[in-house]
């Protein structure tokens, strides 16, 4: 296991339109297990707003507590970040987003932080269409703690003490779906090349986006008879399609083979370009994902990809009707009430 | 035979159900007196309920301007024949006990020392109006029209009260009108008016105003620069974030494009309502959240991280009956401990505690400063009886050139301008540190916010020496906080007695009340009204200076007595409780008995009063 980050980077690494290298979207050096899939989908998260030219002081990310809520001090280095309280980073990052809309907020959550302590809090999250990208990084474990059961964990799936969980599993794919969530993915920390393409367009999305990431976890939760270890996981995977983004200045070729090809434009005209594996399965109906997910987990698979999408929601600001200037850079111009109106107010009362 | 009258000093309680429009009523009666220019405390006693269940309201008129609470009633309206047989049990001799004589009066109501005065209002309302709707809600009307002549209550602002009540209903004026004159003219033809206790104008009140204290904290959320609120409903902290909407419907919608300058978050929780409020002040929008004792309870984790982290936020606390869900509808000082000591591990939080209406307004605005200046939790420490009453209050007022303090934030210049930002840095030497806010500026002031320990530069750190150091800052910037809270209230020049009495919050109205009394019958108290956790210097002086200090506060515990003896290591024998916690407001009469036989006060005091006697 390293203890020191090497600065030595690849000589052949270009930057981005932006003039940033992938290594100013790098964090520290991470203090995960060696194997963690967390750290693999922190790289993801790195080469994805490396590609999409994010500013990295305009992204905002936050976390619950937990192996999944440390990963983002081993990204985005330049990025304000918040590591907030068990569960509660929903309410966190539903006030910092009021408080500035202008930001792109990134929260990274566990499968405990999620669907247990934090079951509230992200229920509330997706009904709030927050605009926000939600990735789950979701081992069926409490790592932190020495590998108890999570939430997420399937019936029967045995941990490393080789006790099987007695408990019905939360798929939280299907619950953001039922709940109104308008992008909902799932993927795995080893399939880099299905979970960049869904990360960037997670951010793209103009509401709330969930990824809940199947990642290993390597010391507590990779034994024989888990269905979260990396041996399950990759001969269990089931893609609902092949996936590109493709941002909005590149040219689309379409490539169409009758049927197999669905393209999804996200608000600023980006596309992203969905090549279909699953017969019957459409990502704009709700009935027809929550169907595939079922099917899936019926015969004991993992359906990851893009399961459902629904790019024409109002987000919260929306719902609210807040202005489009962040509600931050008010000043007292705009904040205080006319002098005289403490006048009237004060004969009012009289 | 007609006692000697009694002018501008009686308590009229009224006896109502729930949910049969006897509030709009009985707030008009409260008006009209202030409107006389004559002192009124108006209380509604009400039930957890919306409909069905008794409410009273209680007012008191007191030419001498106390406005505490009065034991004793003198005029009983009781239009609730659930409650009758107690509401007559509770008077006092010689009162009068107005009531609906429809329906004769059983046998068992009847009290030789009582004055009732019977009034037909079911009959008459049946007789005069054919609508069941108006038929109830027109007894409230007639009562109070009764009552016109018989306490001698202004006719005229009464209808002037109705008209501009139906602004935009004219056309219920008119029956409205007619229901008072109904009052009137029975009372007139079939008592002797007046009553002994009767109203005279008077112009006592100058530029004051009746305001309620919720109303004026969100008045203050609104003039402190107030742009996003989050909150779960819990009584009695529902009507700030109400009277928020409604203000912030008038002042903060942007008149070209109709849009917000605002947002309001009905939150699934109170863990949740406060972390709205700190992700939005964590990125430099000014939040709050409203709530009460289970609420805050539920605040508690997140108030030690803000606490820890050094997240500025706002709370307002409307106290109620506590532990647990308690007297929902009843008032208490009781969160004090839970407030100043909020969250596991070290943790100490700055609470303000408002008196009256103008200053809920001054001290919710100035929250946001202090919460920004200082870059912790405030919490503005109301309760039920200021936050759902009514309470005669001095003007609000502001600056004409008000100015939000926000604190250390750092520009992007300024970030251009140092050499290494160290979100945690003592620079000043204050215990107050920097800090960014998010998208400030590309490459520079980065930082991480945690609940876990943390060097100067926001680094996780586990060495003992750092978080030890951290700590010892957090407690240097609590020595800092000490001058920037308000000072106390002290009410004499000089201090002249050996004994104090101190009090905050809507104890003080009786306070100063008995304090008056004692005065009077010759002990001599000096009093101070604390403003503020940590305690300024003022309240560290006064306690000093004096042997022993009485501590008014209403809750069974001596919550406040608890962290004065805490914090200022104050021998506990020389402070000692005055206490209330029926749920009721504590009353003057109350902390005289319990002042004149408190334990070791006679053997101490009475010698050199000797008006005093044992």
């Amino acid at each position: 296991m390293s203890f020191i980050k090497p600065n030595f980077r690849h000589p052949g690494h270009k930057p981005n339109a932006l003039g940033f290298l992938p290594s100013d979207y790098e964090g520290l050096l991470s203090t995960l297990c060696a194997g963690c899939g967390h750290d693999s989908i922190g790289a993801g998260i790195i080469q994805a707003c490396f590609e999409l030219n994010i500013e990295p002081h305009r992204l905002a990310k936050l976390s619950g507590i937990g192996c999944s809520s440390k990963t983002p001090a081993y990204f985005l280095g330049n990025s304000h970040g918040f590591n907030s309280v068990h569960g509660r980073m929903p309410s966190v990052a539903t006030g910092a987003n009021l408080a500035n809309r202008d930001l792109i907020y990134l929260g990274v959550s566990g499968d405990g932080d999620t669907a247990s302590i934090g079951m509230g809090q992200f229920v509330h999250l997706v009904r709030r269409n927050l605009n926000m990208t939600y990735i789950v990084m979701n081992n069926g474990c409490y790592g932190l703690t020495k590998g108890q059961d999570s939430a997420t964990a399937d019936k029967g799936s045995k941990s490393k003490s080789g006790n099987a969980n007695v408990f019905q599993n939360i798929d939280l794919a299907g619950l953001a779906i039922e709940l109104g969530a308008g992008f909902v993915a799932r993927s795995f920390s080893g399939d880099k090349t299905q979970l960049v393409p869904l990360i960037k367009a997670a951010l793209n999305h103009p509401g709330f986006a969930l990824i809940d990431v199947i990642s290993p976890c390597v010391t507590f939760n990779n034994n024989p008879g888990s269905t979260k270890s990396y041996d399950y996981v990759r001969q269990h995977l089931e893609a609902t399609a092949t996936v590109d983004f493709v941002p909005p200045a590149d040219v689309i070729e379409v490539n169409y083979e009758d049927g197999a090809e669905v393209d999804v434009t996200m608000h600023n005209g980006s596309q992203l370009r969905l090549r279909k594996l699953q017969p019957g399965w459409n990502p704009y109906q709700k009935d027809a994902a929550v169907r595939a997910l079922h099917e899936a987990s019926t015969a004991g698979e993992v359906l990851t990809g893009l399961i459902y999408v629904n790019e024409v929601q109002e987000d919260l600001h929306v719902m609210l009707n807040t202005c489009e200037r962040p509600l931050n850079q008010l000043t007292e111009r705009e904040l205080l009430p006319p002098l005289q109106a403490l006048d009237a107010i004060n004969a009012s009362l009289r | 035979m007609q006692a000697h009258p009694v002018i501008n000093d009686f308590v009229v309680r009224f006896a109502n159900v729930n949910g049969t429009g006897s509030a709009s009523a009985n707030n008009m009666f409260a008006k009209a007196i202030f409107r006389m220019g004559i002192p009124v405390t108006p209380k509604n006693i009400f039930p957890s309920n919306i409909q069905g269940l008794p409410t009273w309201y209680e007012v008191r008129i007191c030419e001498k301007g106390y406005l505490g609470r009065r034991e004793g009633i003198d005029i009983m309206v009781c239009v609730n024949a659930q409650t009758m047989k107690n509401d007559i049990a509770a008077l006092p001799s010689g009162s009068y006990f107005m009531y609906d004589s429809t329906k004769a009066l059983h046998q068992e109501h009847i009290r030789e020392d009582l004055h009732y005065l019977g009034i037909p209002l079911t009959a008459i309302t049946q007789r005069e109006y054919s609508d069941p709707r108006q038929r109830l809600l027109f007894k409230n009307i007639i009562y109070i029209g009764a009552l016109s002549a018989l306490i001698q209550l202004d006719m005229d602002i009464l209808k002037e009260i109705i008209v501009e009540q139906f602004q935009g209903k004219e056309k219920l004026i008119a029956p409205n009108h007619q229901a008072l004159e109904l009052g009137n003219q029975y009372a007139r033809e079939n008592f002797e008016c007046p009553l002994q206790f009767r109203l005279e104008h008077r112009e006592l009140l100058g530029d004051k105003i009746l305001y309620e204290g919720n109303a004026a904290c969100a008045l203050g959320a609104i003039y402190g620069g107030a742009t996003v609120a989050a909150w779960y409903p819990i009584t009695p902290s529902t009507s700030v974030v109400d009277a928020f909407a409604d203000y912030a419907a008038q002042f903060r919608v942007d008149g070209e494009t109709g849009k917000n300058h605002y947002a309001i978050l009905q939150a699934e929780d109170e863990l949740s309502a406060l972390g709205v409020v700190i992700g939005a002040m964590w990125n430099g929008a000014r939040a709050f959240t409203a709530t009460s004792g289970p609420g805050l309870s539920l605040m508690q984790e997140f108030l030690g991280l803000a606490y820890f982290a050094e997240v500025p936020a706002v709370l307002i606390d409307v106290q109620r009956t506590g532990p647990s869900t308690g007297m929902p509808t009843r008032t208490q000082q009781s969160d004090l401990l839970s407030a100043a000591y909020a969250s596991h591990g070290d943790t100490k939080h700055v609470l303000l505690f408002p008196s009256t209406p103008a200053e809920c307004f001054d001290m919710t605005r100035s929250a946001f400063d202090l919460a920004e200046q200082l870059q912790t939790p405030v919490m503005v420490m109301s309760d039920l009886d200021l936050g759902m009453n009514d309470h005669l209050s001095e003007p609000l007022q502001i600056k004409s050139e008000t100015k939000f303090l926000r604190g250390k934030v750092l520009t992007a210049q300024q970030l251009e301008d140092i050499e290494r930002f160290g979100r945690y840095l003592d620079v000043d030497g204050d215990g107050i540190c920097y800090r960014t806010l998010p998208g400030t500026h590309p490459t520079r002031g980065m930082y991480f916010t945690r609940g876990s320990s943390k060097d100067e530069y926001a680094s996780y750190t586990e060495r003992s020496d750092a978080y030890r150091q951290n700590m010892d800052r957090l407690a240097k910037k609590w020595e800092t906080i000490k001058s920037y809270v308000p000072s106390p209230q002290t009410y004499q020049a000089d201090y002249c007695s050996r004994e104090g009495m101190a009090f905050f919050g809507t104890s003080c109205h009786s306070a100063l009340e008995a304090r008056d009394e004692l005065n009077n019958s010759g002990l001599t108290l000096d009093v101070i009204r604390i403003r503020a956790f940590p305690f300024h210097a003022e309240v560290v002086d006064f306690m000093e200076a004096h042997d022993r200090v009485f501590i008014v506060e209403q809750n069974r515990d001596g919550q406040m007595r608890s962290l004065l003896i805490n914090e200022l290591g104050i021998d506990p024998q020389r402070l000692i409780s005055i206490l209330n916690y029926d749920g009721l407001p504590i009353t003057a009469k109350n902390i005289l008995q319990q002042v004149l036989s408190s334990a070791g006060h006679q053997a101490a005091t009475t010698a050199s009063l000797p008006g005093v006697s044992s």
